[in-house]
């Protein structure tokens, strides 16, 4: 135990301040990506710690507001991710989600959100190595853009 | 157009005596130059109140919503009043978007249909004449003699005076009629979405600027909300508190957060009647930014907000093969 805390206070001492990293917020459908991050950590497979996952019903169940007030409260990025096209446990919950996604990521950034921002994906509940892969580069992907600052409130 | 008006006070009148509506809504002379109000006429005796001319740009379906509401002093069985309404295409859009909603029974309404050759813009007249105008005449070959405040005429051209939304209509007669008014109507525009096609060839950062800069001007009157046809929410998102979409004071981002939410609450929806336009204090170019949604449902699903009674809202709706082009594959 002593040991241990003293290789801990040694490291402390040493280290640079941490580089920055991205705090993303998933939203995950409780039916196949939810289920689909679950196998990646059954399995065991690596990604990186950048996000905080929140399970809704269904990608249908993401009001469009929920994705503006996070980078509001501000977060650096938002994933939604549902069942692949034709696999919704409620039939058409994400073929409605679809629509409604593609406007809003069309829209955002048009008005000039930096592309990349917000992200959408089907992750189904046997892709553990996709779910991965899919926060591997949804990560990458908002570290290079840096931290959100268009929508964020600052506290004054 | 003073032949549209005489039919349309004859309209209102046979339609009041026979008792087929309660109310006709129209507009009646406002008390400045270039400006009419609203006006709801439910006795025929005062039908010659209504009028009719170039300077009746109101959307008159913002008001229905209300007029269909049910008291709430009523309990039980209610059967909604019978309304007339003056449409332009522009308000027709509008009554066929809240049909649709089932905000307005369609057994319930009688569209007036009033051709329409393009409303002036009363501020876009003040700025073309270098001051204010008194008074304005549509001539023959489309241009319009203007009197201003201090004395004087001359002739503006029609797009130095016609409003903006107008210049870019492509439905000035109502897709659906109840009782026609005949009458002279303007082409359909030839160009679409000329302002969005600009501003998207820009860089994202700024357009971002020009958003912000856009924005930061609001006051938050929540004009733009009660003018549209489409906000008849008893309760608006953004003044709810649980949960708290947004602040309430002016903070850039809490500006953002009501206008990204308004204007997306439009997708789908929104017909460019430039109500929002209109009614802005601040005058802030909403319609640069409301026509990318208008842009969007046209390329991606196809859809006319307000064209037709029978097609589903684009997103109340899907197809098994809309587009994919957004997902995020690793």
């Amino acid at each position: 135990m002593a040991d241990t805390h003293t290789t801990k206070q040694t490291v402390a001492g040493t280290e640079s301040a941490p580089a920055w990293e991205p705090r993303i917020v998933a939203f995950l459908c409780n039916w196949c990506s939810y289920a689909g991050a679950d196998l990646a950590g059954v399995s065991r497979l690596q990604y990186p710690a950048n996000v905080r996952v929140i399970r809704v019903p269904c990608s249908g169940r993401v009001n469009p507001m929920y994705i503006v007030k996070a980078l509001q409260l501000g977060v650096d990025g938002v994933l939604v991710s549902g069942c692949h096209p034709g696999d919704c446990h409620y039939i058409s919950g994400n073929l409605v989600a679809r629509r409604k996604f593609v406007m809003l990521k069309s829209f955002l950034e048009y008005l000039g959100l930096e592309p990349g921002r917000v992200q959408f994906s089907w992750v189904s509940a046997s892709e553990g190595g996709r779910f991965a892969d899919l926060i591997t580069k949804v990560s990458d992907d908002i570290r290079k853009l840096g931290p959100a600052k268009q929508i964020k409130k600052e506290l004054t | 157009m003073h032949d549209m008006e005489t039919k349309l006070r004859k309209a209102a009148k046979d339609l009041l005596e026979s008792g087929k509506v309660e109310t006709v809504v129209g507009f009646q002379n406002g008390s400045l130059p270039l400006r009419t109000r609203p006006h709801f006429v439910r006795d025929a005796s005062v039908a010659d109140t209504l009028v009719w001319n170039r300077f009746c740009t109101n959307n008159l379906a913002a008001y229905l919503p209300r007029l269909f509401e049910k008291p709430a002093s009523v309990r039980g069985q209610w059967s909604p009043p019978k309304i007339a309404v003056a449409a332009k295409g522009c308000d027709a859009r509008s009554i066929i978007g809240l049909i649709k909603e089932h905000q307005v029974p369609r057994g319930s309404v009688v569209i007036i249909a009033m051709p329409c050759q393009g409303m002036v813009d009363p501020r876009k007249a003040d700025a073309a004449a270098g001051e204010a105008v008194t008074d304005c005449h549509a001539g023959a070959d489309g241009a319009f003699e203007v009197t201003t405040v201090s004395g004087r005429t001359r002739t503006l051209q029609r797009d130095q005076v016609v409003a903006e939304a107008c210049l870019g209509c492509l439905h000035p007669a109502p897709a659906i009629a109840d009782v026609k008014v005949e009458g002279p109507s303007q082409a359909p525009a030839a160009e679409r979405f000329a302002r969005a096609r600009e501003f998207e060839a820009m860089a994202p950062a700024q357009r971002w600027e020009l958003f912000l800069k856009e924005i930061a001007k609001c006051i938050r009157c929540y004009a733009c909300r009660q003018a549209c046809p489409n906000c008849y929410c008893k309760s608006c998102f953004i003044e709810q508190s649980k949960p708290n979409w947004a602040g309430a004071g002016d903070d850039p981002s809490d500006l953002l957060l009501f206008h990204i939410g308004r204007m997306f609450h439009q997708a789908g929806r929104c017909v460019e009647c430039d109500a929002c336009v209109r009614a802005c204090p601040m005058h802030i170019d909403l319609r640069l930014f409301t026509q990318k949604l208008v842009k969007d449902v046209e390329e991606l699903f196809g859809y006319v907000p307000g064209a037709s009674l029978d097609d589903m809202p684009p997103l109340c709706a899907f197809q098994s093969d809309d587009s994919e082009s957004f997902i995020t594959h690793p």
